[in-house]
């Protein structure tokens, strides 16, 4: 076998394997799941891509992450709260109004967590460089301060994430009932890949942080400060933790303090899959979670987590280091 | 030779001890490297040359000694404070990006992009003529001896005056090794080398001066002529005979 052929076979029999619902639920219905599906898939890649490239570069396993998806979901509400109360650019007079506020949205929180990742990597992540097993410790007790910090700020109860106007409601494209917001989470979801990629790819920055992914030891001998690189990676992945939240938490319209504990499990498979480090495996690892879930959700609705496992399972048996291992 | 030998070294390394862990590795590395020379580390397998590499470019911070490169002290630098400074090292198990091109290695170890970049480039290009042929592929494609190449050229980009290269010949056929021979020594032109050499074959092609190790200290040193000679030495230190 060519091995072009065995490269493309396997790409195929996933995409096959996608297409088979197909056979069993109603093509509208198989359309309106596969939106579903990808808008899930493009919000998980937002949260695991963060926490893989931490892994991949920083090789901590940080479980505050979901923490910090929590944050960006409550500043969110905050921020377009406080903005709609002044300006109104959530109502329906602009669709254009209603994207810029959103957007604003997500950039403060985006910023905000930020500097709250900067804060934990310097005092909570730094002290426990190289063992797994306080890391582990030590990121599980930062993220119950920060739920804890979530209820005295914001208050423990479950809160209405309010939604732009003109995101609600659906589309009839050809007889089919698209709902807006997941058509929107995939365009945003894909082109924020698409930065992430290009950075990853085409800038300097980006090269050091991929080999750091592969050898940071060498990074560090090529002169470069790898603790600024380690602080600014951490705090770039706790802004698409951030931005995942928000954007989430407009998915579903509601937060409450412990979500980020919810999506962390799913973050952590998705970074599994895809291979630790790897944007492109997070996007393709966040995809088949979500589109798997959701036929899966459908159909029979008490295997959907389990279909995510399984899958994780399959993966792993076939590619123990995830399906794009390469760092990218 | 003697005028060499006082002229003000490029690198002195004074009572160096480190620990790994708990164990104590180096029990007083001493040694001098002076410019234009390529300086050879020989001992057994554990005796500690691959440590004080390491501990030279701050990957092992020493509990005990100096390094003074030019005259300023460098043990208590990190190792990217180290490597601007002008010391280059290519680690044993040479440390390239396999999933990076070996454009994308360069650029990595480039600390500046000008015109002297560019002109190191061509130079790079010169001695490693395969690195050019190769420039778009991914590292881990190359062969043992391209890798080996792409290490020891990465660092040069930055025109390092010092560089450390910890067993180049490891895993690589005959034939190579006397390439790579070929190509070092055009490399002393542009940068003075401190070499970790299990193969003697290939430190005594390469060595000027040399330095013995046993039990992380070191126990002997002069000129790489007298060690080719001295049977008595390279078999009690290094398990060489005939």
């Amino acid at each position: 076998m060519s091995p072009q052929r065995k490269t493309w076979l396997p790409k195929l029999a996933v995409i096959a394997i996608f297409l088979l619902p197909i056979l069993i639920i109603n093509p509208k219905t198989y359309i309106t799941l596969t939106i579903s599906g990808l808008a899930m898939g493009m919000l998980l890649f937002l949260v695991s891509s963060g926490f893989s490239l931490i892994f991949g570069f920083l090789s901590v396993l940080n479980l505050a992450h979901g923490a910090l998806f929590t944050w960006g979901a409550y500043i969110g509400f905050t921020a377009f709260t406080l903005i709609n109360k002044w300006t109104g650019w959530g109502g329906p007079n602009s669709i254009f109004l209603n994207i810029v506020i959103f957007l604003l949205a997500l950039i403060v929180a985006a910023l905000l967590v930020a500097v709250l990742g900067i804060i934990t990597e310097r005092l909570v992540i730094r002290p426990v460089y190289g063992s797994h097993l306080f890391q582990i410790f030590i990121t599980v007790g930062a993220m119950i301060v920060m739920e804890e910090l979530i209820r005295i700020v914001w208050g423990p109860n479950d809160e209405v994430m309010p939604v732009p106007f003109n995101f609600m409601g659906s589309w009839d494209l050809f007889d089919v009932v698209v709902s807006k917001y997941p058509l929107i989470a995939i365009v945003i979801g894909f082109i924020l890949y698409l930065i992430i990629f290009m950075i990853l790819r085409k800038t300097k920055i980006g090269t050091i942080v991929r080999a750091g992914v592969e050898n940071p030891e060498m990074v560090q001998v090529m002169g470069h400060n790898i603790y600024r690189y380690f602080t600014g990676v951490f705090a770039a992945g706790s802004a698409l933790a951030a931005i995942g939240g928000g954007m989430w938490a407009t998915f579903v319209k509601s937060i409450h303090p412990a979500m980020g504990g919810e999506i962390i499990v799913f973050a952590l498979i998705v970074a599994i899959i895809g291979g630790l480090g790897s944007m492109t495996g997070s996007v393709v690892g966040a995809l088949m979670v979500g589109l798997s879930y959701n036929y899966v959700a459908y159909l029979v609705p008490k295997a959907a987590l389990g279909i995510t496992m399984l899958l994780l399972v399959i993966i792993l048996s076939i590619r123990p280091t995830g399906l794009f291992p390469e760092g990218t | 030779m003697e005028a060499d030998l006082v002229a003000e070294p490029i690198l002195k390394v004074e009572g160096v001890h480190t620990f790994i862990g708990k164990h104590h590795i180096l029990q007083g590395v001493s040694f001098t490297v002076h410019p234009g020379k390529v300086t050879v580390l020989l001992g057994r397998n554990g005796a500690g040359k691959s440590t004080t590499l390491r501990t030279i470019i701050g990957l092992l911070s020493p509990s005990q000694g100096t390094i003074f490169l030019r005259n300023r002290a460098i043990h208590h630098l990190k190792p990217y404070e180290i490597s601007r400074l002008g010391i280059g090292f290519v680690p044993e198990d040479r440390g390239i990006f396999n999933f990076l091109t070996v454009e994308e290695n360069f650029r990595v170890a480039m600390l500046q992009e000008d015109g002297k970049t560019r002109e190191m480039m061509e130079t790079i290009f010169d001695i490693f003529p395969d690195l050019k042929k190769f420039w778009k592929t991914k590292a881990g494609n190359l062969s043992g001896g391209q890798k080996q190449m792409l290490a020891i050229a990465r660092p040069l980009v930055n025109r390092n005056e010092l560089l450390l290269i910890d067993e180049p010949s490891k895993g690589l056929a005959p034939i190579v090794i006397d390439h790579l021979i070929d190509s070092i020594n055009k490399l002393k032109e542009y940068t003075v080398i401190i070499l970790v050499e299990q193969n003697f074959y290939m430190a005594s092609s390469l060595g000027d001066d040399f330095y013995l190790f046993d039990d992380g200290k070191t126990v002997h040193q002069g000129q790489m002529q007298e060690l080719i000679q001295n049977e008595d030495l390279k078999k009690k230190y290094l398990g060489i005979s005939g």
